[in-house]
């Protein structure tokens, strides 16, 4: 079992908990994922590394409630455990080499850009962070990307919070304005990743995109999580989770990743449905 | 006195229009007098040629004598001897290959129901049983078995039993590797297997579950950090095949892989399961294998019509006899002969938001025939001319073999692995680190559970020489 240490609600959908997980955590590099079951019966379910803490040995997991199981996490609570917490899977993000990076988050995509951003603003890389969320009330880790950041650029699609405007406008304009980056590194929703390739395609910049599609064992034993690369079917959970993203066949991506949207959609009303139903027990 | 019967006492069935709607298991097993009257069957030839058969040498006639007098538990005490999975074996074995391929009563008629017996006698075991193993006197030292399928219970069970303290590392979040993923509850029970891996931790072996070696832990770390003295690797072989043709990645394409873990593993097929699976009305399975015939049967129990599609013909199928004679009574329908070339997605271009576009809706196939024998030694498939087809299917299942995982072959300094991903290890089981063991599907790709148990034993054996040996 592995316990929940520490829970806070970044937006009214976000959640992050500290999970007790040593071995996990004395292993985990940003890029790599993790994947938990809630209970028994529970699904398995992949999520991105957020941080890690090896000395308390703890994982950090940054979550949005979209579906059945991430309606059951949401519900728990600090003291509570994790049936299953198994990684850390994928490969790292690679970081080796690199001076100058723009790291393009979206959502709470950007939770796992944050651990990305980090670890290159250690190795002395300087990082530019181009964060985007829908309002001003769904943005986080703002404080934390400006600690690892020489630059952050924080946009809202209603301007209520930093610049109106797409993460790709703002990238642009950062690369209009003479910014020379050595790779781009994106991670959000899978149109925005689309977009911001196609955008530092045009000025041949190196792009890599971090994918989270269906899985259910993460090791190469399903392949559910199958992405074209390149013309190349690959397994996201072994040869990802990150790939050039110039090479990804994002369409085929975005039609894989609502195979089970109907399930899901009714999961989250059951899940939700049997808490409220609890919730009345209770009160 | 012998039973002088030419056929076999028949196993009694769940109806197959009955057992096709539901995941129960289709053999209900032998009563006491159904075994006894099997077991007079056997004529225990000094000579005993299915010991020969059998890829654990389980004294066959020695127990079958027992059942035939009807001492059930001397008959278990005897199996054992040879196997720790008597459950399992005794239901999944290809016997006729085996034991039963070798039976004298085969020659004029059928052979003795070895496996029936086998399974007969562990259920019997496992029902009635009071008696409770001890933990053996431990001899101090540590071994680490990666796995937890049959190569790495067998091994660990072995070895716990010579004194040794036994480590099973298995990836997912449940212990039993393909016995709990990969074969269907309605051909193995997973309470059984579930018993099983019990049986081991109460002769001390630790199961250490969500732990992918090689991620979370490696081979490395564990023999100079964690004191293992020995590492055995049974990780087998789970690594899908898909076959390169277009629309494979379309919604609703599966590898059997997922298609059955969603099942067996993940209980999708309940109703309030949180794993979701696809809910198909024609699915096609592609490949002729035991596990084409157990994806086939669970796409039927789930209510779909099936289709299962292979490229030779209904002579060649690699699965065995008995599980496409269930497949056939069940519904199933083959389509031999068959190629796929195309899988066709479902696309409506006048709105890109339909939630049908990039599902299945057919599988384009040639027809075959067969020429000259290749160098498997079976009739090689020709695609026939103008002969494109289509079937009208919203679920292709992909049933094409598998490879081993490369994540222990990349993690694992010296450790020498064959060109196609197999790790390289002499008929003892030893690779080429010193310390380290290998066996089953992870050194011989995809084959049975028991030639798996074999190897697990065999190396078990190994390690317990190799260890005394460094003293």
């Amino acid at each position: 079992m592995y316990e929940i240490v520490n829970k806070k609600i970044l937006n009214p959908t976000v959640t992050l908990m500290e999970i007790s997980a040593p071995k996990v955590a004395k292993k985990a590099e940003p890029g790599q994922f993790i994947i938990l079951r809630t209970d028994e019966n529970g699904e398995r379910i992949p999520l991105t590394v957020a941080d890690f803490d090896r000395e308390k040995g703890t994982v950090t997991i940054i979550f949005q409630v979209v579906g059945g199981t991430t309606e059951k996490l949401n519900h728990m609570e600090i003291g509570e455990a994790l049936h299953d917490f198994v990684g850390p899977l994928g490969r790292a993000t690679h970081t080796e080499g690199l001076k100058k990076v723009a790291i393009v988050g979206g959502g709470v995509g950007c939770a796992i850009a944050y651990p990305v951003a980090k670890k290159l603003h250690s190795l002395g890389c300087e990082v530019h962070s181009v964060v985007g969320f829908r309002n001003n009330d769904l943005v986080i880790l703002k404080d934390e990307f400006d600690a690892v950041s020489d630059k952050v650029v924080l946009m809202t699609d209603d301007g209520s919070a930093g610049e109106k405007g797409l993460v790709t406008d703002a990238l642009k304009a950062l690369i209009e304005s003479g910014e020379k980056y050595d790779e781009v590194i994106t991670i959000g929703p899978l149109v925005m990743m689309k977009f911001v390739c196609a955008l530092t395609k045009k000025y041949e910049i190196k792009t890599v995109a971090s994918m989270n599609p269906i899985m259910i064992d993460g090791t190469g034993m399903c392949g559910g999580c199958r992405l074209s690369v390149g013309g190349k079917t690959v397994f996201a959970c072994v040869d990802g989770p990150e790939f050039d993203g110039h090479l990804i066949d994002f369409d085929e991506a975005i039609s894989r990743s609502d195979m089970y949207r109907g399930f899901e959609r009714k999961k989250h009303e059951d899940t939700c449905n049997l808490f409220k139903k609890g919730d009345k027990l209770n009160g | 006195m012998a039973n002088m019967s030419k056929i076999k006492s028949p196993m009694p069935t769940q109806e197959p229009f009955v057992r096709n709607k539901n995941f129960s298991e289709v053999a209900l097993g032998y009563t006491e007098e159904m075994a006894i009257s099997e077991a007079q069957r056997c004529l225990n030839r000094k000579n005993m040629p299915c010991v020969g058969g059998c890829p654990v040498k389980i004294h066959i006639p020695a127990f079958i004598a027992e059942v035939a007098k009807g001492n059930f538990e001397e008959a278990y005490k005897i199996i054992s001897l040879q196997t720790s999975l008597p459950a399992v074996c005794g239901r999944v074995c290809p016997q006729e290959n085996q034991c039963e391929g070798k039976c004298v009563r085969g020659i004029k008629g059928e052979s003795v129901a070895i496996g029936r017996l086998e399974r007969f006698v562990a259920d019997y075991h496992n029902a009635n049983s009071t008696e409770k193993a001890t933990l053996p006197r431990q001899n101090g030292h540590k071994v680490a078995v990666i796995g937890s399928g049959p190569a790495g219970l067998s091994c660990a069970s072995d070895l716990a039993k010579m004194g040794y303290k036994v480590t099973v590392f298995e990836a997912l979040h449940l212990a039993g590797g393909v016995l709990m993923y990969g074969i269907p509850e309605f051909r193995l029970p997973k309470s059984i297997v579930s018993k099983e891996i019990e049986g081991l931790k109460v002769l001390g072996v630790d199961v250490c579950v969500n732990t992918v070696v090689g991620r979370t832990v490696s081979i490395d770390e564990l023999m100079d950090e964690e004191g293992y003295e020995a590492v055995f690797i049974g990780t087998g072989a789970g690594l899908p095949k898909f076959m390169n043709i277009p629309g494979e990645n379309l919604k609703g394409v599966y590898s059997a892989n997922e298609f059955l873990t969603r099942i067996n593993l993940m209980k999708a097929y309940l109703e309030n399961s949180d794993t979701p699976v696809q809910r198909a009305k024609r699915v096609a399975v592609v490949g002729g294998g035991n596990v084409a015939m157990d994806a086939a049967r669970c796409a039927k129990r789930l209510g779909a019509d099936v289709y299962v599609v292979y490229r030779r013909g209904m002579e060649e199928l690699p699965a065995r006899h008995e599980e496409v004679e269930h497949a056939i009574e069940e519904g199933i329908v083959f389509k031999t002969l068959t190629n796929p070339v195309e899988i066709i997605g479902y696309c409506n271009c006048e709105n890109k938001r339909d939630e049908k576009n990039g599902t299945v809706c057919g599988i384009k196939c040639v027809e075959m025939e067969l020429g000259e024998p290749d160098a498997s030694g079976r009739r090689r498939p020709i695609e026939k001319e103008n002969s494109e087809f289509t079937l009208e299917v919203d679920s292709v299942i992909m049933a094409l073999g598998t490879t081993p995982n490369p994540l222990i072959k990349d993690t694992t300094s010296g450790l020498d692995t064959q060109k196609w991903g197999g790790i390289c290890a002499d008929a003892e089981g030893r690779t080429s680190r010193e310390g380290v063991f290998a066996g089953g599907d992870a050194v011989t790709g995809a084959a049975t559970v028991i030639l798996a148990m074999g190897a697990g034993k065999t190396a078990a054996a190994s390690i317990d020489e190799y260890i005394k040996s460094k003293k």
